[in-house]
């Protein structure tokens, strides 16, 4: 199918032309370029909650229960669930479906699953660029889930309008959760599995970590200042036990209480802004990246390259030197 | 950016038994493909679905019930219905010799048994995906 009616198809509601467009964009093709320059005029509407935390907290499962209980207010979904590429093979096994189990055949909910492919952070390079094509064709509510995370993958934070930090009970102690990275970025925190016996120390921890630290929250914080509405967004702790469909009504509402607080707070728009200039920083350095590589060739990389390897150079006075040759300066 | 061999690997019908399944999804894994797992008890309807979602290049069944040519002829039809008849499948797990013929007449592209090396999967799906 050439590519204006694929993306017209798409548009139309047509699930496998969007399934073929994601494909396309995900693999950066020209093709998928070209829908993406076509389609981001329609971007910029969706509510994109973001799900991050540990391997095993039950991500996936909450995810699924979140998009039902969106469907049962009559919401279209989107999920696009993020795994590990291996750094070996560069092949990745995509499990996170297999706890969406009840979605599949729901007309109104569509789910993709994506490998890494070798990105750190969390997420995959062209994750940002399929939940673009997502909000083009008209989800309102789109959840991205990261990559199981430990410390530091926050990218999500950069991407999501609402960020979700799934714990479980017994991950850890006090400093953990003091800690710089994802506790920081979370504006819902949920603790799941709260039907076990250490949940509720886990809760005490977390509400020790939040009273220490004033209100939070990434977009809690950058909201704060002379426009800030009185209240300052304090991420609220939601107890959910997600393969019982315990909880999953109460996150719902927490998160659309937080998109009606960045909306109130100026903070929507604010952030629409930052993501602009984010992209194009982004894309300018892919770009920029590419143009260069081409320019220098292999055989003057290869040479700098060697140089480095017999000590005859230092790597940043290599690639320096690189850059006067191809750009003349 | 390079483009990666997607491939959904499903278990229709109600037999309990994934290991087969767990195995392949591994190899391919480690043969450098995407692999989507959708687990266990899987209806036609839901393995056409997330092979149209997924947008996968082939679809790998692993059925060791005896339910194939109840289930198989079945999945190819929801396949068909959404467009996506054209994807190669394959069939993995119990099959009496003699359903071999009657499964490929179906559409089915080929039938791994018991004991088949691993590599000889990859092989084929590498081969049917570059036709």
């Amino acid at each position: 199918m050439p590519e204006p009616d694929l993306v017209a198809a798409a548009l139309a509601g047509d699930r496998r032309a969007l399934a073929r467009l994601l494909s396309w964009v995900e693999n950066g093709t020209e093709a998928g370029q070209a829908a993406l320059a076509a389609l981001y005029p329609r971007t910029g509407r969706a509510h994109i909650v973001g799900l991050t935390g540990s391997p095993g907290s039950g991500k996936s499962t909450l995810i699924g229960r979140v998009a039902q209980e969106l469907r049962q207010r009559d919401n279209l979904v989107a999920i696009v669930a993020v795994d590990p590429s291996s750094p070996f093979s560069g092949g990745a096994l995509l499990g996170d479906r297999l706890r969406m189990q009840d979605l599949v055949t729901d007309p109104g909910v569509f789910v993709r699953s994506m490998a890494s492919r070798g990105q750190p952070g969390g997420l995959a390079r062209a994750t940002r660029d399929m939940i673009g094509v997502l909000d083009a064709v008209g989800f309102p509510f789109i959840l991205v889930e990261t990559v199981g995370a430990g410390q530091a993958e926050v990218d999500i934070a950069r991407t999501a309008h609402t960020v979700v930090l799934v714990e479980a009970p017994g991950m850890g102690d006090d400093v953990q959760a003091l800690k710089a990275g994802l506790m920081e970025i979370a504006d819902i925190l949920v603790v799941n599995k709260a039907d076990r016996p250490e949940a509720q120390q886990t809760i005490r921890i977390l509400q020790t970590a939040q009273q220490l630290s004033g209100p939070a929250g990434h977009h809690g914080a950058q909201a704060a200042g002379p426009t800030a509405p009185a209240a300052a967004w304090s991420p609220p702790i939601v107890q959910t036990v997600a393969l019982e469909d315990r909880g999953v009504a109460e996150l719902v509402e927490a998160i659309l209480a937080h998109r009606r607080y960045l909306e109130a707070s100026g903070y929507w728009q604010r952030r629409l802004e930052q993501q602009a200039r984010a992209e194009v920083e982004t894309w300018l350095q892919r770009h920029l990246l590419a143009l260069l590589r081409e320019r220098i060739g292999d055989a003057q990389l290869d040479e700098a390259v060697a140089a480095v390897y017999r000590r005859e150079q230092d790597p940043a006075s290599a690639a320096r030197q690189l850059l006067e040759i191809v750009l003349q300066i | 950016m390079e483009r990666k061999i997607r491939v959904l690997i499903a278990k229709p019908g109600l037999d309990g038994h994934d290991r087969g399944a767990k195995v392949i999804a591994r190899a391919l894994r480690d043969a450098g493909m995407e692999v989507i797992y959708t687990g266990l008890r899987q209806t036609p309807t839901m393995v056409a679905e997330a092979a149209l979602q997924e947008d996968v290049d082939v679809v790998g069944l692993s059925i060791l019930s005896g339910a194939h040519m109840a289930l198989v002829p079945r999945v190819l039809e929801e396949l068909q219905q959404r467009g996506i008849g054209d994807r190669p499948l394959f069939v993995g797990g119990i099959v009496p010799p003699d359903d071999v013929p009657a499964l490929k007449a179906l559409g089915v592209q080929e039938v791994f048994g018991p004991g088949t090396n691993t590599q000889t999967v990859i092989e084929f799906i590498q081969r049917v995906v570059h036709a």
